[in-house]
């Protein structure tokens, strides 16, 4: 399989304090990657720079093979980014937003709008306007963008926040399908993920913490020290193909 | 599913779109206009109260305080330029789209104009009859405003975006953006003053026009590299 993102020895120090470091994983299509790990080990943060939005990192980050900072517009081009806030105006209805996304990326007619929309269960709720909607609707409405945007790299930081257990079923299959055609997710999330596809998982902070246990038998080790020998583990869960 | 499929992004469309998009906002809530041009009007209606209602000492300052109430009411109208979008996650994903940001910044900072700017420009002339200003005076208010405006708005917005990301902007954003506002209020003025004694103004307008390109072309980049460092934050 192609690959779609890689990163390579990716580090990064948020207030002097070092949440990863020598970080490398690779991406190819078809690919679901998780990023797991407790709150406040980086995940959002790892997001946001494989996005493109924290520029000063370390480490290099390729897409198909390309170091993305060599052509910023082309990566952008093929990213589909929902980050932690929906990004969602409160003044306008679910469909004003949509286009609003439209207009950055590729046009949509009003029905494909109101397709998008009928997937994430938001039909009847076109007009309103999104402040009368529940903090789960705001979502639904930033992921009916799914729907709309043929980007091949989805990144998507929490996505199943506040969403019923039908509506993450149904993003599942929706992600499993974006892998199945070819496409690339990225995503963190607290969810067990059951996907039809292999997952690949990322855990942040994982070490940290055995050492930290460790850490306790012998007070002389400095945790800070520890994260930066091996902060970070990648296995395969091989759920069947 | 394949790069061909994008092929159809158009800056252009969402220089459009954004621009529909903060209009459509902005006439959601009508606050956001009427707020700066209430300030403006109350300001300077004030002047006449406070002061003195004689209408020789007051043609005298009309110009000087015309501008300064206008300069003001643009400056409290700043801090909402990024804010709603920094806070809803909308300023990411134009910061993370495909286009130049300078452009979309360069959208947002034409609504800010067309919402506060510009009524402020058309309501000036009516305020000046309240001011006494002398009758050769209200052409070259207007123009310098017309011309002076929209530099408030494109270099308030590199304040704006510089301080976006901090928690309590209070009276940074004024202290960072009021000394580059001093040059645009004393060539504006001064054109006004220099129309009502008989003498020629082109020189005043050459200066506010050459203020104007200068900020239409640096600002909005500025601004664009201003937003990045403040989402880094």
């Amino acid at each position: 399989m192609q690959e779609l993102l890689s990163g390579q020895n990716l580090a990064c120090e948020r207030d002097d304090r070092l949440l990863f470091s020598e970080l490398s994983f690779s991406l190819s299509c078809g690919d679901v990657l998780q990023i797991a790990g407790p709150n406040g080990t980086g995940k959002t943060t790892l997001l946001r720079m494989l996005a493109g939005l924290l520029p000063d990192y370390e480490g290099e980050i390729c897409f198909k093979g390309q170091p993305v900072l060599e052509d910023p517009e082309r990566f952008r081009e093929n990213l589909l980014y929902i980050g932690h806030h929906p990004g969602i105006k409160l003044n306008l209805t679910p469909e004003e937003n949509l286009r609003w996304y439209q207009a950055l990326y590729r046009p949509a007619s009003a029905e494909q709008i109101h397709y998008a929309l009928a997937r994430v269960k938001l039909t009847g709720y076109e007009d309103v306007p999104c402040y009368t909607l529940s903090a789960g609707q705001h979502r639904r409405v930033a992921l009916a963008r799914l729907f709309l945007h043929p980007a091949p790299l989805w990144i998507l930081d929490e996505p199943f926040t506040a969403i019923d257990q039908g509506g993450v079923k149904e993003i599942e299959q929706l992600l499993a399908d974006h892998a199945r055609q070819g496409g690339g997710v990225i995503l963190t999330t607290h969810h067990n993920l059951s996907l039809p596809a292999e997952l690949k998982v990322i855990t942040l902070g994982q070490s940290r913490q055995q050492k930290e246990s460790f850490h306790e038998k012998d007070s002389q080790l400095n945790t800070e020290q520890v994260t930066e020998q091996d902060p970070f583990t990648v296995d395969q869960r091989g759920e069947h193909d | 599913m394949t790069d061909s499929s994008v092929g159809q992004i158009s800056t252009w469309r969402a220089f459009t779109g954004t621009l529909k998009r903060d209009l459509l906002l902005v006439f959601r809530r009508r606050s956001d206009i009427v707020n700066p041009l209430l300030f403006f009007s109350i300001a300077v209606t004030l002047f006449p109260l406070g002061i003195s209602p004689e209408p020789e000492f007051l043609s005298n300052i009309a110009a000087g305080v015309l501008w300064v109430c206008a300069l003001l009411a643009t400056l409290l109208s700043l801090d909402s330029l990024f804010q709603q979008d920094m806070a809803d996650g909308s300023l990411e994903q134009l910061v993370i789209s495909p286009h130049p940001l300078f452009i979309l910044v360069l959208s947002k900072v034409l609504v800010h104009w067309l919402v506060t700017g510009l009524p402020l420009t058309l309501l000036a002339p009516l305020l000046a009859v309240m001011m006494f200003l002398p009758d050769e005076g209200f052409g070259t208010l207007f123009i310098t405003l017309l011309l002076g405006t929209p530099t408030l708005s494109l270099i308030g917005a590199i304040g704006a975006a510089l301080t976006v990301g901090l928690r309590k902007t209070g009276v940074l954003l004024t202290l960072l953006i009021l000394p580059l506002y001093i040059p645009i209020l004393i060539f504006g003025t001064g054109a006004v003053m220099a129309t009502s004694n008989g003498m020629a103004v082109g020189g005043h307008l050459a200066i506010l026009g050459a203020m104007f390109l200068i900020a239409l072309v640096m600002a909005p980049l500025a601004a664009g590299a201003a937003l990045k460092i403040s989402l880094n934050g």
